[in-house]
């Protein structure tokens, strides 16, 4: 049934054709979509990292004792190669808003590389945490976080590989793609932001506090 | 961008010819099949609110066993065991499965319609949470029925149930669902929100945005801060009861009470979640049924607002009994008062409204008055539960027990049933009968007092909650029998209301597109709408667009292909035209995937592991573009 | 609590359980009293709060029949504006006035519960209650299960743990409730100035019998309780012959030595309630059979038909053998 138009010929007050179908940033409906995501993930880190400290906040030593803090050279060597990620990370979104496909293409390549690399270190860093999750509450707290991030980057990862095989492809030369490789990289930022708070947390928080 | 032209609807293509062409482009294929891949938000909406209805259903008949059990001492109808599992099924059922569900349910099918709108932005997403829905709460009520339904109460404390206390099964298929429910809700209020904020009609600045859809933005707001508490502490108590974390356990520098802060900062909000959206609907009825724009717009949008977030402050009050530092409980006393005030600015503002309007007693409003009458004794109980001395005494008793059936059902059903009623119209193309509606009303209404009243008194003569039985000669036999009496006949309310509701979807009188002389877009379009909402996209000069003598609408959008149009944030100028999803399976399929994964992992951890695997593939599936299609303009050579 | 609910009551038809021995109304503790006069407070404001948005309503509803066409004008919904400012500052300060007195009852019932105490400790247990008395003498506790006794007129703090699930002790004529939560500890302080019997009751959920986890509550003028405390010190002699002799053997050689304790014998089990002192209590199995023979005697036989779920097993005895052990315990006075 058409619906109910009040005159015959209903009154056109905006011409909408001159529109176009796609834009970068906050004009872009995935654009929300993907800081909704950053708000519902922050929030459920932001959580974590309360557990955490609440359940510091008992009197005693952290990590209990005879427990040793996690070794430094696995988590800080991650931290160093996901903050110089960055730098080619930013090189794709602006690339990427230029529409410079060739250029779009190798960092993306570049950045799967890099994927695979930090997830190698971070498996390092689970050997070298020097606690167990099931031996007590300390050790479930930092390995949930170190979990939590973990899920993160694999996402992102995967996110990337199938990112790169799309600008490879036909699609690669819709407007759309090139807002997708701009959004994967601001969601790249959120994933190392938030991996600077809980490398404190695990690495750092309990040699100071002792 | 592109050098093709396409048919796009304007002077030269507009009335019964455009109709065809979008009635193609945006309709499903019949079947099974079609319905399935289905990505309107109608389909979606109603397939929600079935469900939700469903589960309702299922919820108050646990209550009515209950009911009968403690229709008087020492009973033997249900043993304890099976009663710990039927008082944890009706709270979780409820809450998980009915009440949040519901309300989606009509933001979904409402919301694009109210906003001017084809479509929710994010429809497949729309698609996959009611799939997810379905499985987990289906997951949970199977293993119900299989003795394996989960007995800790739906708030599950630890250590009661941590491994020790609780072997088996049982909770994790309730910690599972909870994963279930809080993904799909989750993934509706980001739909939701993205599409508040930005596929808005032009025109419709926020300020002339409806109150119901104001009230839909706070909370899906408020579903994106809260639910991911739950979702990481559900997580963690699997984790303890299947991997051996200690997170709950205090003689491995654990804490029992870590649960209860990460339960209660999403339970609190949880509660006005389900209650918001309930005012909106209020709004939305009064204005109406009184011939006016509801009185103090902008304090009414405050409350909400304000309600929203005093919401994530007042969690503590339900550990008061805990032992935690008075001096901290003194600021939750403090803000768990304050709640009320924007709650009672906005009964303020209807009451004016009904006052200074012309009012017309038709069914949505009985039910908005029975609302005012019984939500606000809830509120005011709610008062004395703030107060920490009081709570001492009712906490976990009765008193409790009435105060929040008073505010979720009166807050909440009551104003879903009114709108259930005012929109029935728009959704079905029929009328609801007046006079089985009002009877249904009639027994509802006091069946309700009935049944919940003498509650207050219990609590406060020593009946504690989550009983299955209390000893003869404690004098609380009588009340607790009017309770029970009360209970059937509320029952028969609500099955006259569904089956009106029934009966009406065949044989109700035939709905104009605008039978209750309203002033939202909704009722522009046909009842029920057509597969593509709007013909042309309007245009909105004012808070109230149906009583304006002039209706202005947009034209250029495709015709062949979907299309929505997005509008700036603030002042919703139009600004993209953003291609549509058109039906799929893919998001049925990764929702089965993912329940695969999700009810596996129970068993083994494993699962999450394996059972990622198919889930990615289904994600990348679904999200993998099309053919070159019309979005697909290229932009480089 | 007392007036204003009374009267409500008695409105509605009245009914005798707020005067009974489990009712928060009573206020005939120290702290229940000071909760009791808050919640008359409370009702005192709300009530009229209540009805005053019900008249409101009802006049809003009843002005349909003078109605000018239209909306309110713009002078009206000045007035109308002006009247939703006083209703939002007028609800701020009275919620802000009730906060004020909820402090203020805080501190009144802190401050009228410090100074010396007795000290006594509850744990509780799947589904029943240990109590231990801190006895200023190094050394000597007195332990009892499913029953508190204390003195009238003085102050006891009550200190609160369990080593199993959370539970919550209540005994609503006296003081509010407190939760008892593993890995930490809290504590209620009680104050009675009358001598009384009163029903406690768990007040968190905790498993299969959380229905049935009461607790007797004596309060006894401080001779009486003077007694009952020097009694529950002494060890009971092991019982000379007859029955009660049979059933001494019975007990302590079979599995019921392994989860109870009786002073004095070999059974010495740390896992059940301690039986000591049995014979004198009012209650069996926390509060839901009376202690008399033939309650006990239908306890022992089958105490998954009393208490369905109850971590004591049924111990296989002949009647006659049970009635012995019914003796026996009986006895321990």
């Amino acid at each position: 049934m058409p619906s109910t138009a009040p005159s015959p010929q209903p009154n056109f007050a905006l011409d909408l054709e001159p529109l176009e179908t796609h834009a970068f940033g906050n004009r872009s409906l995935t654009w929300w979509g993907i800081v909704a995501f950053f708000l519902i993930e922050g929030t459920a880190f932001a959580l974590a990292i309360a557990a955490y400290f609440f359940l510091m906040s008992w009197d005693h030593a952290w990590p209990p004792p005879p427990l040793n803090p996690p070794d430094l050279l696995a988590g800080t060597l991650f931290t160093i190669v996901i903050l110089l990620s960055e730098i080619p990370n930013t090189l794709i979104k602006w690339a990427a808003e230029k529409y410079e496909l060739p250029r779009v293409r190798g960092l993306l390549v570049l950045m799967s590389l890099i994927g695979l690399v930090l997830l190698v270190v971070r498996a390092f860093e689970f050997n070298s945490l020097n606690v167990f999750w099931y031996q007590n509450a300390y050790g479930s707290a930092i390995w949930m976080l170190l979990v939590l991030h973990t899920t993160h980057i694999v996402t992102d990862w995967v996110d990337t590989l199938v990112l790169t095989a799309l600008m490879f492809t036909p699609h690669g030369t819709e407007g759309r793609r090139f807002v997708d490789c701009s959004e994967n990289a601001v969601y790249w930022r959120f994933v190392w932001l938030c991996w600077l708070p809980i490398y404190a947390l695990i690495y750092w928080l309990p040699r100071l506090v002792n | 961008m592109s050098e093709r032209t396409y048919l796009r609807d304007g002077p030269d293509l507009t009335g019964a010819a455009l109709h065809d062409k979008l009635a193609r482009t945006w309709g499903d294929r019949p079947g099974f099949w079609g319905w399935a891949a289905s990505v309107d938000h109608k389909s979606i909406g109603r397939r929600y609110l079935v469900t939700a209805f469903v589960f309702l259903a299922l919820g108050g008949a646990l209550a009515l066993a209950m009911r009968l059990q403690l229709s008087g001492p020492q009973k033997a109808l249900i043993g304890p065991d099976r009663y710990n599992q039927i008082f944890t099924m009706h709270g979780t059922t409820m809450m998980f499965l009915f009440a949040v569900p519901v309300m989606d349910a009509v933001a979904i099918y409402l919301l694009p319609l109210m906003l001017g709108t084809r479509n929710l932005a994010f429809p497949r997403l729309n698609a996959f949470s009611w799939w997810m829905y379905v499985a987990g709460g289906s997951m949970l009520w199977i293993a119900f029925v299989l003795n394996a339904g989960p007995d800790a109460g739906w708030f599950s404390y630890v250590p009661l149930a941590g491994p020790e206390f609780s072997p088996g099964k049982r909770v994790d298929f309730w910690a599972q669902m909870v994963t279930f429910t809080e993904v799909a809700a989750l993934a509706v209020a980001v739909s939701i929100t993205a599409t508040i904020l930005k596929a808005r009609a032009p025109g419709m600045t926020l300020a002339r945005m409806p109150v119901f859809a104001w009230s839909m933005l706070v909370v899906s707001l408020m579903v994106i801060f809260s639910m991911p508490s739950i979702a990481l502490t559900s997580a963690m108590l699997m984790a303890d009861r299947m991997v051996g974390t200690q997170f709950f356990n205090p003689y491995e520098y654990g804490d029992a009470l870590l649960w209860q802060h990460l339960f209660w900062f999403f339970g609190h909000p949880e509660v006005y979640i389900i209650f918001l959206p309930a005012t909106g609907f209020v709004s939305e009825i009064v204005q109406v049924f009184t011939g006016r724009q509801v009185f103090g717009h902008t304090a009414v949008v405050l409350s909400l607002v304000a309600t929203g977030l005093l919401a994530f402050g007042l969690w503590v009050h339900h550990m008061f009994a805990t032992g935690l530092p008075r001096m901290g409980y003194a600021f939750y006393t403090a803000a768990s008062m304050a709640v009320a005030v924007p709650s009672g600015i906005q009964i303020f503002c209807w009451i004016a409204t009904i006052w200074t309007g012309r009012p017309r007693y038709r069914l949505p409003m009985l039910w908005v008055v029975g609302f005012i009458v019984t939500f606000v004794a809830g509120g005011l109980t709610g008062v004395m539960l703030a107060s920490v001395p009081l709570d001492l005494q009712v906490h976990d008793t009765y008193f409790v027990v009435a105060h929040f059936h008073y505010v979720l059902i009166g807050g909440a059903v009551f104003p879903l049933l009114g709108a259930v009623v005012y929109w029935f119209p728009k959704f079905t193309g029929r009328m609801m009968d007046e006079r089985w509606g009002k009877l249904a009303f009639w027994i509802a209404l006091p069946a309700f007092h009935l049944t919940f009243f003498p509650m207050h008194y219990l609590g406060i003569m020593g009946m504690p909650r989550r009983v299955y039985t209390y000893p003869a000669g404690m004098g609380w036999d009588t009340l607790n029998l009017i309770s029970s009496i009360g209970a059937f006949l509320f029952a028969g309310g609500v099955l006259v209301f569904v089956g009106n509701a029934l009966w009406s979807l065949k044989r109700g009188e035939a709905a104009p597109a605008d039978p209750w002389a309203a002033h939202g877009l909704e009722w522009t379009t046909s009842s029920p709408p057509a597969p593509y909402n709007f013909a042309h996209i309007p245009v909105v000069t004012s808070a109230t667009p149906l009583w304006d003598p002039e209706r202005p609408v947009t034209r250029g959008l495709r015709v062949e292909d979907r299309e929505v149009l997005l509008t700036t944030v603030f002042e919703a100028r139009p600004d993209l035209r953003e291609p549509s999803p058109m039906p799929t399976l893919w998001p049925m399929i990764a929702a089965l995937a993912t329940t695969v994964l999700f009810v596996c992992s129970i068993f083994t951890p494993w699962a999450i592991v394996i059972g990622s695997v198919p889930v990615g593939v289904a994600l990348i599936a679904w999200f993998w573009p099309k053919d070159r299609g019309p979005e697909g303009e290229p932009v480089v050579d | 609590m007392r007036r204003g609910a009374v009267l409500l009551v008695m409105a509605l038809g009245g009914c005798s359980a707020l005067y009974g021995p489990q009712s928060s109304a009573m206020g005939q503790g120290m702290e229940s009293a000071h909760i009791g006069n808050l919640f008359d407070l409370f009702l005192w404001v709300t009530v009229p709060i209540y009805l005053g948005v019900m008249v409101f309503l009802a006049l809003a509803m009843r002005r349909r029949q003078a109605r000018v066409q239209g909306a309110a004008r713009p002078e009206q919904e000045a007035g109308w504006r002006l009247g939703l400012v006083l209703f939002a500052v007028t609800s701020a300060l009275i919620l802000f006035g009730l906060s004020v007195a909820t402090w203020f009852t805080d501190r009144t019932i802190a401050r009228a519960g410090a100074g010396p105490a007795l000290s006594v400790e509850v744990i509780g247990h799947q589904w029943w209650w240990e109590v231990r008395y801190h006895d200023p003498v190094a050394g000597r506790e007195l332990r009892t299960a499913n029953e508190l006794v204390i003195p009238a007129g003085a102050t006891v703090k009550v200190s609160l743990s369990s080593p199993d699930v959370i539970h919550s002790l209540w005994i609503p004529n006296l003081a509010g409730k407190q939760d008892l939560i593993p890995g930490r500890t809290s504590d209620v302080v009680l104050k009675v100035p009358k001598p009384g019997e009163f029903r406690a009751q768990c007040a968190e959920f905790c498993g299969l019998q959380h229905a049935q986890m009461a607790l007797p509550v004596s309060v006894r003028a401080p001779g009486d309780f003077a007694k009952w405390y020097n009694a529950g010190l002494a060890t009971p002699p092991v019982p000379g012959g007859g029955p009660e002799f049979a059933g001494y053997s019975l007990f302590t050689g079979r599995q019921c030595a392994s989860c109870h304790n009786i002073a004095g014998t070999p059974a010495s089990g740390q896992v059940a309630p301690d039986l000591t002192h049995f014979g004198s209590r009012t209650t069996i199995a926390s509060g839901v059979l009376p202690n008399t023979a033939a309650s006990l005697d239908r306890w022992i036989a089958d105490p998954q038909r009393v208490k369905p779920g109850t971590q004591m097993p049924q111990v296989p005895l002949s009647p006659e053998e049970r009635a012995a052990v019914v003796a026996y315990l009986e006895s321990l006075k």
